[in-house]
């Protein structure tokens, strides 16, 4: 037995990794995102070949590149981010795939990093895509396995869906036999499958719902969905972590635990039903059970609507099961966190509240200067949205309003979705003009420290192509781009651009004095690897 | 073996090696041959706020999170920390908070740095903290002792050892 087969205290992210190497995964794609990180980073480390693509839409989209040219990928961003990924999602369900895709998401009830709860249990049904939903780290360990399986049985993608807890909770995992592909890579042409004009995806889209159908069979009698036979005074119906919190909470229940939420083994829980005398719903989030049972004619309880936000845990589970509605008592708050002391950041923020700006941010730490002491961040909706909402509250406010309308936004995220921002705006100018900051502190900061494009580094720190963000911007015609190294150096620039009615970028360039020293070491090893 | 779940709360601040200690405390679990979970929240905390992490071992243990007001033990990493964990710990649980390792006259855990009568500094401290809770669990020294030599660099080994054995003395004490 090799040391890697040994049993391992994992977390959901490591145990998915080690099992992404045990099925020869040929390549790991993805954007950094809370909770979903570690996965590729784990990978990487452990021998995998992973890459950080500049957003979720280009990840998926190289993955199912080798998934057409029948590798298996592995493909992982955070909840957010398959809403960057959903249009190439939409269509890969209808071409399907040679080599097997598991597209992870890594959901977040609770928000400990995110700006929304979105539940995407509901993508797998509006994308029809298959569902697995492990519980903790030993079945996302297992259950990569039966997803890479079952999307090389029916040659569709298959939706891993995690949350935090799963993610980042740590267990036991007992690996098993690697099962490394007998396929090799090499390209079918097959524009019929492949090529989605409307009179091929016509006949794509009824050959995804036929075999949508079949699987559906399938999953009525798969292992994948257990019953842990009970007193049949109390049923429930669950799934993912919510599944380890019922077996705390209710250890007599009956529970029918499922595995693949997607399509649903809609007859198998109806039987279920019928051996319980109360059936109920334990899930996290929006009521995606409750309702797809109900729409089936299943009657079931579910949750109250109190219990749709944050994370369930056993507490809040044994509330539901006794139907207790009395108001929960909020945790002790714990202390806010903070962009750090010696942030170059906050030079930055600093000088734009003192020229009492509207600013229009983005998502990464600098969000945090919404936070005392600086409270000056105006807006964060999503990943890029500081330049379209800053362009849009020039166009509308009065002038002098508008002329103290900044967007504000981070490295990665620039690469990230940034640069079409850039074109609205060189497209669409405000009369007032406008001034974008761009905070290049080298680094992913708030997610750990990733490289991105503007790094010129590769996800394991190896020297590659890069984006350099001032000639990328001159080039699409912004008529004034500064590079500021000096912190100090900024409020003039900043000024100047201000009094300007014309568009202005500033990118303040000063590196995250946490990832100082580790730069510095990959910028060695780069030097030393020319000589 | 007592095979009934034991809950640990493990709380501080961002940077302070809240995570590594549960990581320590869990191998130790895990090398004693029981079932173990541990959950924690990332993201955010490492921007110097609050972190907690909750671990959980027994013979069979389904649920990553500490139920409120059901943690066996709480231990503690900074003593602004104090307020806002309380609510874990159960009636009857043991609170364990880095103050316990401050000597007279010192009141921040910064104090520790500069008394050479300890080998705790306030780098080491989450160790000298699992000395303390090692009292309390019946798990044999060399399997700690494998777990901290597992999760901290060789280099740091023999220092944080001495802690682990001086937390361990001064709870006996």
């Amino acid at each position: 037995m090799t040391k890697d087969l040994e049993p391992q205290l994992l977390s959901g992210n490591q145990a998915v990794a080690l099992a992404a190497l045990h099925l020869g995964v040929s390549l790991g794609v993805g954007y950094p995102g809370t909770p979903s990180t570690e996965i590729l980073e784990n990978f990487s480390l452990i021998g995998g070949r992973a890459q950080w693509s500049p957003n979720e839409k280009v990840a998926l989209e190289v993955g199912i590149g080798v998934a057409y040219g029948g590798g298996r990928t592995l493909v992982t961003m955070k909840h957010v981010g398959v809403n960057v990924a959903a249009d190439p999602l939409f269509t890969v369900a209808y071409t399907g795939v040679r080599g097997g895709l598991v597209l992870v998401s890594a959901d977040d009830p609770g928000m400990g990093s995110s700006q929304n709860e979105q539940d995407n249990r509901r993508f797998a049904v509006a994308a029809s895509v298959m569902m697995l939903e492990p519980s903790d780290a030993q079945e996302s360990y297992d259950f990569l396995f039966e997803a890479f399986r079952l999307s090389e049985k029916w040659q569709l993608p298959v939706l891993f869906r995690m949350t935090t807890r799963v993610c980042h909770s740590r267990g036991i995992v007992r690996p098993h036999a690697p099962a490394i592909p007998d396929m090799d890579p090499g390209f079918v042409r097959d524009p019929r499958a492949y090529v989605m004009i409307p009179g091929y995806a016509r006949l794509a889209h009824k050959r995804m719902r036929h075999k949508m159908n079949e699987i559906q069979q399938w999953n009525e009698s798969a292992d994948l969905n257990r019953i842990y036979e009970g007193d049949p005074s109390l049923g429930i119906v669950t799934s993912g972590v919510s599944f380890l919190h019922t077996r705390e909470a209710a250890p007599e229940a009956s529970v029918l635990k499922l595995g693949m939420t997607y399509p649903l083994p809609i007859e198998k829980i109806r039987a279920f039903a019928k051996t319980v005398d109360r059936l109920l719903v334990i899930e996290e989030n929006d009521p995606y059970l409750v309702e797809a049972l109900r729409t089936a004619g299943i009657p079931c309880e579910g949750k109250a609507e109190m219990y749709r936000f944050g994370e369930l845990n056993i507490t809040r589970v044994k509330r539901i099961v006794t139907g207790d509605l009395t108001d929960e008592t909020p945790p002790p708050p714990g202390k806010p966190p903070q962009l750090c002391q010696g942030c170059p950041h906050r030079m930055a923020f600093a000088v734009m509240k003192k020229f009492s700006c509207i600013i229009a941010g983005d998502i990464g730490c600098y969000t945090l200067s919404v936070l005392p002491p600086f409270e000056t961040l105006d807006t964060c909706v999503c990943m890029g949205a500081s330049l379209g909402v800053g362009l849009g509250l020039r166009h509308t406010l009065p002038a002098e309003e508008a002329r103290r309308v900044v967007s504000v936004i981070g490295d990665s995220t620039f690469a990230h979705s940034g640069l079409t921002g850039v074109v609205e705006m060189v497209y669409n100018p405000p009369e007032t003009g406008h001034v974008l900051v761009i905070l290049d502190n080298g680094t992913t900061a708030m997610t750990g420290m990733q490289e991105h494009p503007g790094t010129g580094r590769s996800m394991d720190h190896q020297q590659t192509g890069k984006l350099v963000f001032e000639n990328v911007i001159r080039s699409m015609g912004v008529p004034n781009v500064h590079v500021v190294n000096r912190p100090q150096d900024f409020e003039a620039v900043f000024r100047e651009s201000l009094a300007k009615n014309e568009l202005s970028v500033i990118i303040l360039r000063k590196v995250c004095f946490l990832a100082e020293p580790k730069l510095a070491q990959y910028e060695a090893a780069t030097r030393s690897s020319k000589d | 073996m007592d095979t009934r779940i034991t809950n640990v709360v493990i709380a501080g601040l961002g940077g302070q090696g809240v995570i590594r200690a549960a990581n320590i405390l869990a191998e130790t679990a895990f090398r004693a041959g029981l079932d173990v979970k541990q959950g924690e929240i990332h993201g955010m905390s490492q921007r110097g706020g609050s972190v907690t992490s909750d671990i959980r071992f027994g013979e069979k243990v389904y649920s990553p999170m500490v139920p409120d007001g059901c943690a066996d033990y709480v231990l503690v990493m900074h003593p602004t920390q104090e307020d806002n964990n309380r609510h874990h710990l159960k009636e009857g649980g043991n609170f364990i908070s880095v103050t316990r390792l401050l000597g007279e006259g010192q009141s921040k855990i910064s104090d520790l740095d500069s008394d050479d009568s300890t080998p705790v500094t306030e780098r080491n401290c989450n160790i000298a903290l699992l000395g303390i809770l090692s009292v309390f669990l019946s798990f044999d020294d060399a399997l700690w002792e494998a777990a901290i030599c597992a999760n901290l660099p060789a280099r740091v080994h023999a220092d944080n050892l001495a802690v682990f054995a001086y937390g361990k003395q001064l709870a006996v004490r």
